[in-house]
């Protein structure tokens, strides 16, 4: 076959119309009407005529594609590039160019549907760009005073957004920049009340809050847009996004710094309870009252020791000392007490009766001094005297008592149980007594 | 790009900063290791701090207003009450 085409005697020779004709009949025929998935890339439409050309592309091939007026219906509208579509046509040749291409009749997205194709493609787009990154996010600031608001004036999402504020923080000023936050025109005039916002200089709000209540996805569709997402990617101000529920994600929750499930979930972020912060620095008030009041105490247990236990050994000097360490106590005591607030005051008040207390335990610690050397000294004369006294009473004793008689020639006998004998018959004759005479004893048989 | 820090009336540290400097005093005279006269020098400027961040939760009216455009485009504030539209 190959052999014989290339026989000069056999050979057909094409000329560029008929051969481009034969293929685009061959395609025609033999591939025809298909589905076919891709990502649109170089999407024009044409000005004048409507019709839309772009490019389907996979990793490895891409597609010429045209969509003319005539086919479009409403999906067509949203085709952007990044997209990602299943187009259904017919696979034709555009003779002119020789190109292959894809004549479509309709679209559906490749999997999602258009609008999420749309927003996959924005969202990668203006990540790629830097957008949504982590570093851009910026801390709100822990008290505003002023919030400002961007979303609809009648609608849910003001109402619950202020109820929650009013209870949360009384006092606050909120200014609300009305938009339109669905249908056309809208995001527009979001992304112009956040520059609206912005300039309200000098009485800026500290942190923008910018949203609305629930809806569809093409009902929250603005905050999807381009230039919402640029807005508050662009703002000065911190700006929290509150879209719709829970389970809601736009492109203006990304750019945001930060996202809130719901606009009264957004009045929850913005500001804490008054209550909470009157709690907080009145239990730091307290932390440094008892803090003083601890260390106050400690001075004052050890003023107290040193008073009883010091004092005794070496009374004037450290008296002396002590006085100064009160004086220079009072002191600072006085000027804490002068900064104290009233609590406060009457604390160190107490603390400065307790330390005054403390100091009245001086003048009796020397008194004790003086009682305890006295007395040390009474005892010692009433000793001496005592001791006399016994020396007297011993010489008393010495001359009543039985050695004394004894010396002077009488003695004792005794029995052999060691009875005295004071009577004749209680000794039988035979029996042995013993005697005592003032120097030595003996013995001697009863005759 | 934005002044962040809510900083303002008559110089004073914004109201984060004064409650972050009180936050760290406590810390310091709780952790017992301030002398007597950085512990009453402590105690004075955490007062202080005290006062002026009760006064800052209280130093703003209650307040709620929505811009409103007029025919030449010049933006004013007005009263919103979001219950008489």
């Amino acid at each position: 076959m190959t052999d014989a085409a290339i026989q000069p005697a056999g050979r057909h020779v094409y000329s560029v119309s008929e051969l481009t004709r034969k293929v685009k009949l061959t395609l025609e025929e033999e591939v025809g009407r298909v589905w076919v998935e891709g990502e649109i890339s170089n999407f024009r439409r044409q000005g004048s005529s409507g019709h839309c050309y772009f490019t389907l592309k996979d990793g490895a091939a891409q597609l010429a594609a045209v969509l003319f007026a005539g086919a479009q219906r409403g999906g067509a509208a949203q085709l952007a590039d990044g997209m990602v579509i299943r187009a259904c046509g017919d696979v034709t040749v555009y003779e002119a160019r020789g190109q292959c291409q894809l004549v479509v009749r309709a679209i559906e997205a490749g999997g999602v549907g258009l609008l999420m194709a749309r927003f996959e493609a924005l969202k990668r787009r203006l990540q790629q760009e830097g957008l949504f990154d982590a570093s851009r996010k910026r801390p709100l600031p822990l008290l505003p005073r002023h919030v400002g608001v961007v979303t609809s004036a009648d609608g849910a999402a003001i109402h619950d957004l202020l109820t929650v504020l009013a209870r949360r923080f009384p006092n606050l000023r909120v200014t609300l920049a009305p938009a339109r936050v669905q249908g056309a025109g809208a995001s527009a005039e979001i992304a112009a009340a956040i520059a609206l916002l912005n300039g309200l200089l000098p009485d800026r709000p500290d942190v923008l809050i910018v949203g609305r209540g629930g809806g569809s996805l093409e009902d929250l569709w603005a905050f999807n847009e381009e230039e919402v997402v640029r807005a508050v990617a662009a703002s000065a101000i911190p700006v929290i996004s509150a879209v719709g529920h829970e389970t809601d994600t736009t492109l203006c929750d990304f750019a945001a710094d930060v996202r809130a499930p719901t606009p009264s979930a957004a009045a929850e972020r913005v500001v804490g309870c008054k209550e909470d912060f009157e709690r907080l620095l009145a239990g730091h008030g307290r932390a440094m009252r008892q803090a003083l009041a601890r260390r106050l105490d400690l001075l004052r247990q050890r003023c107290e020791a040193a008073a009883s236990s010091r004092m005794l050994r070496e009374p004037g000097r450290l008296t002396e000392r002590r006085a100064q360490t009160l004086d220079n106590l009072e002191l600072r005591l006085a000027r804490a007490a002068a900064a104290a607030s009233r609590g406060a005051r009457q604390r160190v008040e107490r603390s400065r009766l307790l330390v005054a207390r403390a100091a009245a335990l001086t003048p009796a610690g020397e008194r004790v001094a003086r009682l305890g050397r006295e007395l040390e000294r009474a005892a010692a004369r009433r000793l001496e005297r005592t001791r006399s006294a016994l020396g007297g009473l011993e010489r008393q004793l010495r001359a009543l008592g039985p050695q004394a008689v004894l010396e002077r020639g009488y003695s004792l006998t005794r029995t052999a149980g060691g009875a005295l004998v004071r009577d004749a018959g209680q000794v039988a004759q035979g029996a042995v007594v013993r005697t005592q005479v003032a120097s030595g004893s003996f013995e001697s048989v009863v005759r | 790009m934005a002044k962040r820090e809510n900083t303002a009336q008559e110089g004073q540290p914004g109201f984060e900063a004064a409650l972050k400097r009180l936050e760290e005093l406590v810390a310091r005279m709780e952790s017992g290791e301030l002398g007597l006269d950085d512990l009453i020098a402590a105690f004075e400027e955490g007062q202080k701090l005290v006062k002026q961040c009760s006064d800052k939760l209280s130093d703003v009216e209650r307040r709620i207003e929505i811009l409103v455009k007029d025919g030449s485009g010049a933006v004013s504030a007005r009263p919103f009450d979001p219950d008489q539209p």
